[in-house]
């Protein structure tokens, strides 16, 4: 079957995001670049593996067609979509949060933002 | 305190556009309930009288700008093109750049001033929110007067740092996002 392998593919490159995104906590600095690390790599590791559920989904009702495969994909799809929009938003909100109670970026070759004194 | 501005244009307008809008995203959610189309007779007959009641509370808050620009479908149809194409190509690109980085801990973390030519808070936002969920930049803060933007780089480009301003087509290697965003926003 095509779409088991596809399904493999998917679940393979979202795991090895989110565990990236695991290593870049561990590894970096400090809070921005770890933000880098966490929020982006595991919405993009997260969006992948949901994109497998939409095939395992789509393939279950190809052999099926039973409608209660439907609502799990598109279920899936909203998770996905809802996913992108509060990540880009709340990781806005945790970033300007930090840097207006005086955390700054610790190694850093430039900080356009405090120099506006905002 | 901040108090909303009062709603512009056809309250009519706004009020069918909300509905529509809910409406939507209602038989979204609950598709495959029953055999009418997808749905069930309960659902629909809930799913109306829900946006109703939607677009009575919250229309003069979704159409608080006073245009109507982005009910055009040739604007609204071009999201999904922008998300699944240029878009989500950056987004992969700049993946695989971050993980790089990870690995191997080549950081030059920075925050940068982004000067855009967009001018409608819509087409901000959206160019905000792109820059936001590709990999490796995040928005820190906007100036509310010349709409630049305040940038978290994790790897600022050799000799960037010296620069006061940086027109934003530079943030994107791949395809040129703020041109895509000006066609559907503005």
């Amino acid at each position: 079957m095509i779409s088991e392998w596809i399904i493999v593919a998917f679940l393979s490159i979202g795991i090895t995001f989110n565990a990236l995104g695991v290593i870049g906590l561990l590894r970096f600095p400090d809070l921005y670049t770890r933000m880098h690390a966490t929020t982006k790599a595991t919405t993009f590791g997260s969006v992948f593996t949901s994109l497998a559920v939409i095939v395992y989904a789509i393939s279950l009702y190809l052999n099926t067609i039973d409608p209660q495969f439907i609502v799990l994909g598109i279920h899936s799809l909203v998770a996905a979509m809802a996913l992108a929009f509060t990540n880009a938003v709340g990781s806005h909100a945790i970033a300007r949060a930090a840097h207006r109670s005086g955390i700054l970026p610790a190694p850093a070759v430039i900080d356009r933002l405090k120099e506006a004194g905002q | 305190m901040h108090t909303p501005r009062p709603a512009r244009g056809d309250p009519v307008i706004a009020f069918f556009l909300t509905f529509f809008l809910s409406l939507f995203v209602y038989l979204i959610l609950t598709a495959g309930s029953g055999n009418v189309g997808f749905w069930s007779v309960s659902e629909l007959t809930a799913g109306v009288a829900l946006s109703l009641m939607t677009a009575a509370i919250a229309r003069k808050f979704l159409c608080r700008a006073g245009n109507y620009r982005m009910a055009n479908p040739l604007r609204f149809l071009l999201i999904p093109v922008y998300v699944i194409g240029p878009f989500f190509l950056e987004v992969i690109k700049a993946n695989l750049d971050v993980a790089y980085r990870v690995i191997t801990m080549r950081i030059r973390p920075g925050i940068i001033r982004v000067s855009s030519d967009l001018k409608s808070d819509l087409g901000i936002f959206m160019l905000a929110n792109s820059i936001t969920l590709t990999p490796g930049t995040i928005t820190v803060d906007i100036d509310e007067k010349t709409h630049d933007l305040y940038i978290h780089n994790i790897n600022v480009g050799a000799g960037d740092e010296d620069k006061p301003v940086i027109p934003d087509y530079e943030l994107f290697s791949i395809s040129d996002l703020p041109k895509w965003i000006r066609r559907i926003a503005e």
